[in-house]
C-alpha cells in the first residue's frame, strides 16, 4: 500500500516530467514558456518532499517570479508584435533523440547502480541551518555569489544598452 | 517506498529532456529554457542527496547558490539574446555563426 | 742631452716623415690642383730635413749610452702574428742603422735641395718629389726595420721607387724600358732574397727558434752550425741566396746590367738612389746579417771574388764610355764591388766605411755631372765638353775634390776607406788584393779622363750651347759644396789605428769602434805587421797619384797614346765601348729564351688552361642544373607536401568549427557518452 508520501512523489514527479516534456516538445515558444512554469512548480513540490522548505520557496520566488517573467519578456522583445508565428521549431531531432535517450539511460543505470549511503529521512525545517551555514561556513561563497550577481546585473545592462555617441 | 534512486531517476529524465531541448531548439530563448531544466534537475539532485544524508545543510546551500547563478545566467543570457536580435535581426542560434571556421 | 732624448723618442718618425711628405705631395698631385712649387719643395725637403735632425739627435742619444746597450728596438704595433711567425712593425736602432740613417737623411736632404733647382723647369715637379720622398721612406724602412719582413718591405719599396724614377720621363720609350729592365733584374735578386729568408726561417723554426727579428736571429745563429740541406750547409746556402739578392740590388756581376741603364732617370735620382743609398742596400744587408756571413767562409770568399771581379770589369768598361753619367754609373758598380770585396773579408766595418764615404763623393760627382748637364742643355757626351772649369768654377772645384777622393788621394775620404779595404783584402785573399789595386789604378785613370775631357782643354761644344754656359743656382751649388767638404772630411771617421797611433791618436778608427758591437766577426785572422800596412798604403797612394796623373796626361797632352792603343787593338776597344756585349749576351741567352717561353706559356694558357677552366665551368653548370632540378622536384616537393598537408588538414578540420553552438554541444555530449560507456564497460 503506497503511502501518501509516495503518492505525492509520484504525482508531483509525473507533473514535473510532463511539463518538462511540454517544454521540450511544444511547437511554439510561448507554450514552452508556460510549460516551464509547470516544471518549476513541480520542482518546488519535489523540494518540499525533500524537506527543503526554504529552497522550495526560493524556487517559486526566483524562478517563477523572476526568471520565467524574464524569459517571457525576452520572447516578446525578440519577436515583432503581431507576428503570430512565434515558432519554436526543433531541428536535428533524429540525432538528438538517440543522444538524449542514451544519456538518460546511461545516467539512470549509473546512478541506480551506486551504493549510496542513506541515513534517516526525518522532516525538519531547514531554514535555521541554512541561515547559520550561509553566515558561517559558506560566508565567502555567499559574498562571492553576491558580487557575481551584481556583475551579472551590470553586465546585462551593458550588453543591451544603446550605444551613446 | 520513495528512495534516493527514485529521485535520481526523475532528475535524470528531467536532465535528458533539458538536454534534448538544448540540442534541438533553433530559438535562442527556447534553448535557454532547456538550460533551466538542466539546472533544475541538478538542483533537485543536490537537495535529494542532502536529504537522504540526514538533511545535511550543504546540498541546500548549494542549490541556493545554483538558483542565484541561474538567475544571473538568465539575466546575462537574455541580454545577449536581445543584443543578438539587434545585431542579426533574428534569434535563431544556427544563423548566428560568425565564428564559423 | 734633452734634445737627444726627445729626438730618440721621435725616432719612429724618421721613416714616417718622408712618407707623410710623399702622401701630401702625392695627393696634391693626384687631385690635379695647382700647387706652388715652393710648397711642394718645402714639404719634401722639410720632411726629410726634420728626419735628419731626429737622426742626429738619435745618434747623440745612442752614442751617450754604454756600448753594450746600444741596441734599441722601437716597436710600433704588431704586424703579422701567424702561428710561430711573428713580425712587428718595429725599428732597430743600433750603430749600423744610425750610420745609414744619417747618410740617407743627410745626403738625401742635400739631394732634395739640389733637385729643387735641377727640376725647377719640369712639369712633373710634384710627382718627382712624391717619388723621391717615398723612396726615402722605403730606404729608411729597409735600414731601420728590426726584422726581415720589414727590411723586405723597404727592399721592395726602394725597387719600386727606383723603377718609378728611372722611368720618370716615361714618354721616352727608351727610358721607360730602362726602368722596366731595372725592375725585372731586381726581381731575380729579390726572389733569391726571399727564398733565402724562407730557408733561414724554416731552418730556425725546425731548430726551435722561430724568429724573424735580426737580434733574435743573431742569438739563435749558433744553432745553425752543422745544419745541412741536401748535404749543403744551410748557412752557406742562405748567405749565398742573400748575396744573390744583394747582387741584384747592388748591381754586381751578373746582375749589374740594369744600373748603367738606370742613368735614364733624372740626375739627382742617379745620385741619391743609384749611387749613394739604394745600391748600397746589398752591402748593408750583408752587414746586418754578418752573424750568418761570419759562419760561412766559403760564401765570403765568393762575395769577395765577385766584388773584385765586378770592380775591375766595370772599371774596364768605364774607360771607353763617353756618356758622363755612364762613366759614373760604371764607377759606382766598381766601387760597390770594392764594398763587397770588403764584406767578403769579414771586415764589415770597412765595407760600411766605404759605403759612407762613397755616398759623399759619388753623390757629389753625380750632382756635379747634373750641374754640368744642366748647363750644357742636356748634353751628356764628354767628347763634346771641355774647358768647363772657366764657366762653372764651383762645380769644377767640387767635382775635382770628389774625383780625388774616389781616386784615393791622401787625405781625402776615399783614401782611408779604400785603403782599409785593400789592407783587409791583402790579409785574407792576397791575389784579390792585386785585382783591387789594379781596379783602384783604373778608377784613378778613367775618373781623370772624365775630369780632363770635361773641365780642361778647349771647349768642344757648339756656339749656341757655349753661349748659355753658366754656373748653376745656389740651391744646386750648396749641396755640392757640402758634399765636397764631406768628401774631404769623411775619411777621418776611419783613420786606421796604425796611422792614428803615429800621431798619438789612439783608437782613431772611430767608425770601426762605433760599429763594433753590431757585427759578429769571423774567427780572428792573422794580420800582417804595421810596417807592411804602411808599405801598402804608400804603394796604393803612389798608384793612385800615378793613375791620376796618367789620366790627366793621356787625355790632354798625349792624346796620341790612347788613339794609338785604340788603333792597335780595335776589337778590344769596341768590346769595351759595347760593355763587353754583356747586354747582348743576356739578350741572346736569357731574354729571348724567356720571351719564347713566355709566348709558349701564353699559348699554353690560352689553349690548355683556358680549356680546363672552361671545362670545369661547363661541368659546374651541368652539376648545378642537376642539383637545381633535384632541388625543384624533390626538396621543393617535400616542402610543398608539408605545407599542403597543413592546408588540407586545416580545411578538413575547419568544418568542425561550424559556429553553431549545438554542434559543439553534440561533441560535448558525445564525449560524455564515451566517458560513461568506458566507465560502464
Amino acid at each position: 500500500m503506497p503511502s501518501l508520501q509516495d503518492l505525492a512523489f509520484l504525482g508531483i514527479s509525473a507533473f514535473t516530467l510532463a511539463s518538462a516534456a511540454g517544454v521540450a516538445f511544444s511547437r511554439k515558444v510561448l507554450y514552452s514558456a508556460f510549460s516551464l512554469l509547470g516544471t518549476f512548480a513541480g520542482a518546488a513540490g519535489l523540494f518540499v518532499l525533500l524537506s527543503s522548505d526554504f529552497i522550495a520557496v526560493t524556487q517559486v520566488l526566483i524562478y517563477v517570479g523572476g526568471i520565467l517573467v524574464l524569459i517571457v519578456f525576452a520572447v516578446m522583445l525578440t519577436n515583432k508584435i503581431g507576428d503570430v508565428k512565434l515558432s519554436n521549431q526543433s531541428v536535428n531531432y533524429k540525432v538528438a533523440v538517440p543522444f538524449a535517450a542514451a544519456i538518460a539511460i546511461l545516467l539512470i543505470s549509473i546512478l541506480t547502480s551506486g551504493m549510496w549511503v542513506q541515513k534517516d529521512e526525518a522532516y525538519t525545517s531547514m531554514i535555521v541551518p541554512i541561515g547559520n551555514a550561509l553566515l558561517q561556513d559558506y560566508l565567502l561563497p555567499f559574498e562571492i555569489v553576491s558580487i557575481v550577481l551584481l556583475g551579472a546585473l551590470v553586465g546585462a545592462m551593458v550588453i543591451v544598452r544603446r550605444e551613446v555617441k | 517506498m520513495v528512495s534516493l534512486n527514485s529521485y535520481l531517476v526523475v532528475t535524470a529524465i528531467l536532465f535528458a529532456l533539458g538536454l534534448y531541448n538544448v540540442m534541438t531548439r533553433k530559438n535562442a530563448v527556447g534553448l535557454l529554457m532547456g538550460v533551466e531544466l538542466i539546472l533544475n534537475a541538478a538542483s533537485i539532485n543536490f537537495v535529494a542527496f542532502s536529504h537522504f544524508n540526514g538533511n545535511h545543510v550543504g546540498g541546500n546551500v548549494f542549490s541556493l547558490f545554483l538558483i542565484v547563478l541561474a538567475a544571473a545566467e538568465a539575466a546575462v543570457a537574455l541580454a545577449i539574446v536581445v543584443s543578438l536580435y539587434k545585431q542579426f535581426g533574428t534569434i535563431n542560434a544556427d544563423e548566428a555563426d560568425s565564428l564559423k571556421g | 742631452m734633452g734634445f737627444a732624448k726627445i729626438a730618440f723618442g721621435l725616432v719612429h718618425l724618421v721613416p714616417l716623415l718622408p712618407l707623410l711628405g710623399a702622401m701630401i705631395n702625392g695627393f696634391l698631385t693626384y687631385s690635379g690642383r695647382k700647387v706652388p712649387k715652393g710648397f711642394t719643395a718645402f714639404v719634401a725637403c722639410g720632411s726629410l730635413f726634420l728626419a735628419f735632425l731626429i737622426s742626429v739627435g738619435t745618434f747623440l742619444y745612442v752614442s751617450g749610452l754604454p756600448e753594450e746597450s746600444r741596441e734599441l728596438t722601437v716597436t710600433l704595433f704588431p704586424w703579422i702574428d701567424s702561428g710561430s711567425f711573428k713580425a712587428d712593425v718595429a725599428f732597430l736602432i743600433d750603430p749600423l742603422s744610425i750610420t745609414l740613417m744619417l747618410v740617407v737623411t743627410g745626403v738625401g736632404s742635400l739631394i732634395h735641395l739640389y733637385s729643387v733647382g735641377y727640376m725647377s723647369h719640369d712639369e712633373s715637379f710634384s710627382r718627382y718629389f712624391t717619388y723621391l720622398n717615398l723612396f726615402c721612406f722605403a730606404m729608411l724602412t729597409l735600414i731601420m726595420g728590426a726584422n726581415v719582413p720589414m727590411m723586405f718591405i723597404g727592399w721592395e719599396g726602394v725597387g719600386l721607387c727606383s723603377y718609378l724614377l728611372i722611368g720618370f720621363w716615361f714618354t721616352d720609350k727608351e727610358k721607360a724600358t730602362a726602368g722596366m729592365k731595372a725592375f725585372v733584374v731586381n726581381r731575380i735578386g729579390d726572389f733569391a732574397f726571399i727564398v733565402g729568408f724562407l730557408l733561414l726561417y724554416w731552418t730556425l723554426q725546425s731548430s726551435g727558434a722561430a724568429t724573424v727579428t735580426f737580434t733574435e736571429m743573431r742569438d739563435a745563429a749558433p744553432m745553425l752550425a752543422g745544419k745541412t740541406w741536401n748535404g749543403v750547409p744551410v748557412v752557406m746556402l742562405v748567405t749565398l741566396l742573400f748575396f744573390v739578392g744583394a747582387t741584384g740590388k747592388s748591381a754586381q756581376i751578373p746582375l749589374y746590367v740594369w744600373l748603367p741603364d738606370a742613368m735614364a732617370g733624372p740626375t739627382p735620382v742617379s745620385a741619391l738612389i743609384h749611387a749613394a743609398t739604394m745600391v748600397t742596400a746589398g752591402v748593408y744587408m750583408i752587414g746586418r746579417t754578418s752573424f750568418l756571413y761570419s759562419m760561412a767562409p766559403e760564401t765570403r770568399m765568393i762575395v769577395s771574388t765577385i766584388g773584385f771581379a765586378t770592380a775591375i770589369f766595370s772599371a774596364l768598361i768605364a774607360f771607353a764610355q763617353n756618356d758622363i753619367k755612364k762613366v759614373l754609373a760604371y764607377s759606382t758598380v766598381s766601387q760597390l764591388g770594392f764594398m763587397f770585396g770588403a764584406m767578403g773579408t769579414g771586415a764589415y766595418h770597412a765595407g760600411i766605411f766605404h759605403l759612407v764615404t762613397h755616398a759623399f763623393f759619388k753623390a757629389c760627382l753625380f750632382l756635379g755631372s747634373g750641374s754640368v748637364i744642366h748647363a750644357m742643355g742636356g748634353e751628356q757626351d764628354i767628347q763634346k765638353m771641355g774647358g768647363l772649369r772657366k764657366y762653372m768654377p764651383v762645380t769644377y772645384k767640387t767635382f775635382l775634390i770628389a774625383t780625388l777622393a774616389i781616386a784615393g788621394i791622401f787625405p781625402l775620404a776615399g783614401f782611408f776607406s779604400k785603403d782599409e779595404i785593400l789592407w783587409q783584402t791583402f790579409n785574407h785573399y792576397p791575389w784579390l788584393w792585386v785585382v783591387g789595386v789594379v781596379s783602384a789604378a783604373g778608377t784613378a785613370i778613367y775618373m781623370f779622363r772624365m775630369v780632363t775631357l770635361t773641365f780642361f782643354g778647349e771647349c768642344r761644344a757648339d756656339e749656341h750651347t757655349k753661349h748659355h754656359l753658366h754656373e748653376s743656382p745656389a740651391s744646386m751649388t750648396i749641396p755640392l759644396v757640402v758634399l765636397a767638404a764631406l768628401s774631404i772630411a769623411g775619411g777621418f771617421l776611419g783613420v786606421p789605428d796604425s796611422l792614428g797611433h803615429l800621431i798619438g791618436w789612439e783608437h782613431s778608427n772611430l767608425l770601426e769602434h762605433w760599429l763594433e758591437p753590431v757585427f759578429v766577426m769571423p774567427r780572428e785572422h792573422a794580420m800582417a805587421s804595421h810596417s807592411t800596412e804602411y808599405g801598402l798604403m804608400a804603394f796604393s797612394l803612389a798608384v793612385a797619384i800615378v793613375g791620376c796623373y796618367a789620366g790627366y796626361v793621356l787625355f790632354s797632352k798625349r792624346k796620341d797614346i790612347p788613339a794609338a792603343l785604340v788603333a792597335r787593338f780595335p776589337a778590344i776597344h769596341r768590346a769595351m765601348q759595347n760593355k763587353f756585349y754583356v747586354d747582348e749576351i743576356y739578350q741572346f741567352l736569357f731574354v729571348n729564351n724567356l720571351l719564347r717561353l713566355n709566348n709558349f706559356l701564353a699559348k699554353f694558357d690560352l689553349k690548355v688552361v683556358d680549356g680546363i677552366v672552361n671545362l670545369v665551368g661547363f661541368l659546374t653548370k651541368v652539376s648545378a642544373y642537376i642539383s637545381g632540378a633535384f632541388d625543384r622536384i624533390f626538396v621543393d616537393g617535400l616542402v610543398n607536401l608539408v605545407g599542403n598537408a597543413a592546408r588540407w588538414g586545416g580545411s578538413a578540420l575547419r568544418r568542425v568549427q561550424s559556429g553553431q553552438i549545438q554542434t559543439y554541444l553534440y561533441y560535448a555530449v558525445g564525449g560524455v557518452l564515451l566517458v560513461m560507456l568506458y566507465r560502464l564497460l
